[in-house]
């Protein structure tokens, strides 16, 4: 470490603490002090938050008082805004202890008005806010002068944000102020991923060229990117510029040009390896079935010889049901709380309360505590299932023992004989330290249209500037000049073919060629409706009273309320289901003016429901490709436990392996019925696209699908045709049921319909301010949002199926819910790799996926089959 | 394609072929008048020749920009008439009736694209057009061909937009939007739909921005005290439905 770079009071400050600034601290010290925006890749406990800000407290304790107000010097960005308000605690200290003046505050959805009018006024020196919030603070009026002076941004977790829409909305955001403020530099504090050169591109102006305010030539020294390991060894890369201008203006090319401006690259590599382990109970695993009943004493073992444990799952319903099972065994009641998205909020914060507090032993929780501020002195992480992704397991590890000198403990429990070998793909994986982080995203168009409105809100805009700046934004540097246009007719008058709204335009171009917006009104619908992130229309569940002597009798008002379950569910409970919720087994009493109304149920009494909606992650396409090969290969069993091998071993003798890279294909008659499974090992999202399209072409081919079922592994369609003979009449049968074209017109008929593609929509037109965001206390409840977006849905696509929104609702099924471009990739890799084996009995391998049905409802569209049941209970009615 | 659920597919699929046979169209006798019910939503009188439907709700997209500056793609008049023009091909009637609340408000007529205005003439060519007053249009019949009617009297039917608990047997409304809901093991299907008591029918909207309520909610309640069937618009055809199977919102 170069001496002499800190000032002396720094040096000072980390001497008393008995510290010494890390190497990447300094270096980043010296890129930012260079002008140069900088990506921090580091492990957690790598002291990241403070290498973040260190450029910006020693420019500020360097800076020669003045009376005036200076303007914001630095904006910190966090995804989280609990993790903003504990950033500005954490700098308290230093920024006190050495004296500094400097001026912290934060701005959340919390800040009161008066804090909010103030701060754009009297600027701190430091702000930390949420993406959300910047997205405001850029519409702002004053935004200009505000950022004129903005020196620094510090965008923190980039990895998590960069991932979705919300990202794409920072990426605008960033570029405006890269714009208002020309010198500005981007700090990116991030985990791990698999392409870093993603996120460096993201921090810095993409497609630069010569713009008025830039001048020319060319941005000097951007783009001189540098990659350095902790070790302290720098490897230039050469300076890569984009020269490649746009032929003309408003013509942009289709492809990035490359190579493109990338900001420096510090590497801090991770310290010491996990101590990672499967949990080993000798037990024999199902064969599917995900809740790992068996491994709960083994669990509170650990949990006994632990400080603080955290016990992640899956999906809510899992949460749940670990909860219960953990305290049946408690029996020394140690302090085991629960922590999912669905509980009250306050139940959530006293939960955190106490576990920072070190009250609590364990804590059953969801992806809702995979990032965030360090609750505590947890010292073991033990996850429940399948890990889904190597990256994310990572990130779960990282959640214990935040000194990264120090090994984190974990323990992967697979709940069944597939998960083991998903657990021995990941330790392997993480052994590697390999990455399986997603590709960067294209900005979504929904997005680019609320920054739009946005932007004519902060002042009028000339629209050849603004499709500039936009394409400086990373997700956004291959729009074009004509889908730009798109975006700013649709937030004019809705982008429609029939020219219906130009009179209520809510942007006008004037006589200058500026586009304004029409008034405070469309001002004030923007604010209201602004961020990216939708929650489904959501209702609370309230613990109702019985009436004594009355059983089945409820008070409908008194009792509290546990939390909030998805309409959808809700929607699907008849009273006397019973479900579990907040660590309970819940009766439900009915609905009552959007609140649903429960009971506790009897003990002993089993939930009836078997699940409702909560987060469940794909399994990642890089840890699929492990599991694949780790099948295909007999000399990898030996590190799997027996069963597993013995498994595999039962499999080859009945049939056969699927192989690393083809598609097994197996067929079957079971009682009266024919069976097709295939085990495309692409996660369930894809299988049940792949399902759904399947039997409609099987239904072509007149086999008769009766319905399927999909888990993370394969799929399994049952028929009452005889397939095998189908498959042997006809050699190129099976290639042409699951050719490449099958994404073509019967997808598109199929995602018409499908009520995901619906949802998808719902998202996206709220996100573009088609419909409005529904807010605490207003009368438009989330219901008649829903049912009315379905009915928008059904015409748009009718009548102008190009449409913007439609055109970014199929953008999102691509990637998100319906996983539609991996299951391309997955028909492109077995084009002429399908295996086929006719059996006269299930498979070992097919019997996992064969008890799925029944478990998991089917996806089926058909409501005509619900309708003709509740028909027929008519009919015997009248006839009996 | 069939889907139904695992376990229950020979059950569902015998039961569907005897209640193919047995409403294969689901006829309804009111004040000795016999009815047809049709997936369009609307109602078929044979003997009279004459089309019902109810709740258009024109220009409903348009009436959103105007009030609210929501920007809800104008095509709901299109394809609301679209829908129309089918159900009038198929059965040629001597009559078309809109049972009120044609227009989503006075102003709609006005709005309305000159390509749609067209359709609405070339729909009434050749046959009688009423325009029952509704509660949101009132007033309107100008510019829009067809004649208007408080109520309009067929046979024994009496055809007014909303519904009157006092009205004697054979009142044929609208104005409610009635829905009916099914849950069954984890799924929910939601429809517009037919209510009926064998006294009266109210009619599902028809327009194609209109939403519904829910059967179960009170303001049936009075309309129908000894309970009732829903007729559900399903994708394939209409579902007749007991008032016990269909569950709130």
């Amino acid at each position: 470490m170069p001496e002499g770079s800190l000032p002396a009071r720094f040096e000072a400050w980390f001497a008393s603490r008995g510290w010494a600034p890390r190497p990447h601290q300094v270096e980043l010290l010296r890129i930012v002090g260079d002008g140069r925006s900088a990506l921090l890749v580091a492990p957690t406990g790598a002291g990241k938050t403070l290498a973040g800000f260190l450029p910006s407290l020693v420019a500020l304790s360097e800076r020669a008082p003045s009376r005036r107000a200076r303007g914001l010097h630095t904006l910190y960005i966090s995804p989280l805004k609990a993790l903003a308000v504990d950033i500005a605690r954490n700098l308290e200290a230093p920024i006190a202890e050495m004296g500094l003046p400097i001026r912290v505050e934060t701005r959340t959805g919390d800040t009161p008005s008066h804090k909010r009018t103030r701060q754009i006024e009297r600027p701190p020196d430091i702000l930390l806010t949420t993406p959300e919030q910047l997205a405001l603070l850029i519409a702002h009026r004053e935004a200009s002068d505000l950022f004129a002076n903005l020196s620094c941004v510090v965008l923190d977790e980039l990895h998590a944000l960069v991932t979705s829409k919300r990202g794409d909305l920072l990426s605008l955001g960033l570029a405006r102020l890269h714009r208002l403020s020309p010198g500005l530099t981007a700090i990116g504090l991030s985990a791990t991923v698999r392409e870093p050169d993603d996120l460096r591109r993201y921090l810095v102006p993409q497609g630069s060229r010569p713009t008025e305010e830039r001048g020319s030539p060319l941005l000097e020294g951007e783009g001189q990117g540098e990659v350095r390991g902790l070790s302290g060894e720098v490897t230039h890369l050469t300076p890569t510029l984009s020269f490649q201008e746009r032929e003309r203006r408003g013509v942009h090319d289709a492809v990035a040009p490359e190579p493109t401006p990338m900001a420096d690259l510090v590497v801090v590599k991770g310290g010491a390896a996990p101590d990672l382990h499967m949990l080993e109970t000798g037990l024999t695993l199902p064969l599917a079935g995900h809740t790992a009943s068996q491994a709960m004493p083994a669990i509170y073992d650990l949990i006994q010889a632990h400080r603080t444990v955290l016990v992640f799952v899956n999906t809510r319903l899992q949460a749940e049901y670990t909860f219960q099972e953990l305290w049946r065994i408690n029996e020394a009641s140690l302090p085991i709380a629960l922590h999912h998205g669905s509980l009250d909020a306050s139940q959530r914060r006293r939960v955190e309360a106490a576990m920072a507090a070190g009250q609590l032993r364990a804590i059953v929780c969801t992806a809702t505590l995979d990032l965030g501020i360090d609750w505590g002195d947890v010292d073991l992480v033990v996850n429940i299932g399948a890990p889904k992704g190597a990256s994310r397991i990572m990130q779960r590890i990282g959640r214990a023992n935040h000194r990264m000198d120090e090994p984190s403990k974990a323990y992967l429990v697979p709940g069944n004989r597939f998960e083991i070998l998903e657990c021995q793909a990941a330790l392997d994986a993480v052994e590697a330290a390999a990455q399986d982080t997603p590709d960067a995203r294209l900005g979504a168009p929904d997005v680019l249209a609320q920054h739009v409105l946005g932007m004519a809100c902060a002042d009028a805009f000339d629209p050849l500037r603004l499709y500039d700046e936009i394409v400086s934004a990373a997700p956004y540097a291959t729009l074009s000049w004509e889908d730009f246009e798109a975006v700013v007719d649709y937030v004019a008058t809705g982008g429609y073919a029939l020219r219906a709204y130009e009179r209520f335009a809510k942007i006008l171009r004037g006589p200058d060629g500026l586009w304004r917006v029409r008034d405070a009104r469309i001002a004030q619908q923007y604010r209201m409706n602004v961020g990216t992130i939708v929650e489904s229309a959501k209702v609370k569940v309230r613990l109702a009273r019985g009436v004594r002597g009355k059983p089945g009798a409820i008070l409908p008002k008194g009792g509290r309320v546990l939390g909030e379950i998805e309409e959808d569910f809700a929607d699907t409970l008849t009273p006397g289901d019973t479900f579990l919720f907040a660590g309970e087994v819940l009766r439900f009493e009915g609905l009552s003016e959007d609140e649903a109304l429960a009971t506790r149920a009897g003990p002993g009494t089993d939930p009836a429901i078997p699940s409702y909606a909560g987060a469940k992650f794909p399994l990642s396409t890089f840890l699929a490709a492990r599991v694949r090969a780790l099948i295909a290969d007999p000399f990898e069993w030996d590190r799997l436990p027996k069963q597993v091998a013995d498994y595999l071993l039962l499999q080859r003798q009945r049939s056969i392996l699927p192989g690393p890279e083809g598609l097994l294909v197996e067929t079957f008659p079971r009682s009266g019925r024919h069976y097709l499974t295939a085990f495309p090992f692409e996660g369930r999202l894809a299988h049940q696209t792949l399902g759904m399209l399947l039997t409609r072409r099987m239904e072509r081919a007149r086999l008769r699908p009766l319905g399927f079922a999909a888990n993370d592994y394969g799929i399994a369609v049952w028929m009452t045709r005889d397939v095998s003979e189908a498959i042997a009449r006809e050699p190129g049968f099976l290639a042409e049921l699951f050719a490449e074209d099958m994404l073509g017109d019967d997808l598109e008929a199929w995602l018409d319909e499908s009520s995901m593609m619906k949802r998808t929509f719902r998202q996206c037109a709220v996100i573009a301010g088609l419909i409005e965001r529904r807010h605490p206390g207003q009368k438009k409840t989330g219901r008649q949002v829903t049912m009315s977006t379905d009915l928008v849905y059904d015409v748009l696509r009718k009548h102008q199926p190009d449409h913007l929104l439609l055109r970014a609702a199929r953008q999102d099924a691509a990637t998100g819910l319906l996983d539609v471009a991996r299951l391309g990739m997955m028909l492109r890799r077995i084009q002429g790799r399908i295996t086929h084996k006719a059996l006269d009995r299930v498979s070992p391998l097919s019997v996992s996926v064969m008890l799925e049905i029944g478990r998991e409802k089917v996806y089926g569209e058909g409501a005509d089959e619900i309708l003709a049941e509740a028909e027929a209970q008519l009919l015997e009615e009248a006839l009996g | 394609m069939t889907r139904p659920f695992p376990g229950c597919e020979d059950a569902i699929l015998a039961l569907g072929q005897k209640l193919e046979r047995t409403i294969k169209t689901p006829g309804l006798t009111l004040a000795g008048e016999a009815l047809t019910l049709d997936l369009c939503g609307g109602v078929w009188l044979a003997a009279h020749r004459t089309l019902i439907v109810s709740d258009l709700h024109l220009e409903k997209g348009s009436a959103f920009a105007v009030r609210s500056g929501q920007f809800l793609p104008p095509y709901d008049t299109r394809e609301t008439l679209a829908c129309l023009h089918e159900a009038v091909a198929r059965f040629d009637p001597a009559c078309v009736v809109a049972l009120g609340d044609s227009f989503h408000d006075a102003r709609g007529p006005e709005r309305m694209e000159p390509g749609d205005r067209a359709m609405i003439a070339a729909l009434q060519e050749g046959r009688d057009w009423v325009w029952i007053a509704g509660n949101h249009d009132q007033a309107v019949s100008e510019g829009v061909g067809g004649r208007y009617a408080e109520t309009l009297r067929l046979g024994g039917l009496t055809l007014r937009h909303e519904p009157s608990p006092e009205a004697p047997d054979g009142e044929i409304a609208g104005h409610l939007h009635p829905c009916g809901k099914v849950a069954m093991r984890g799924r929910a299907v939601r429809r517009r739909c037919f209510v009926t008591d064998g006294r009266r029918l109210v009619m599902p909207a028809f327009g194609a921005y209109a939403g519904g309520l829910n059967v179960r909610n009170p303001a049936f309640d009075p309309l129908f005290p000894a309970g009732f069937t829903a007729h559900l618009l399903g994708d394939g055809r209409v579902f007749a439905i007991g008032k016990a199977m269909l569950t709130r919102d």
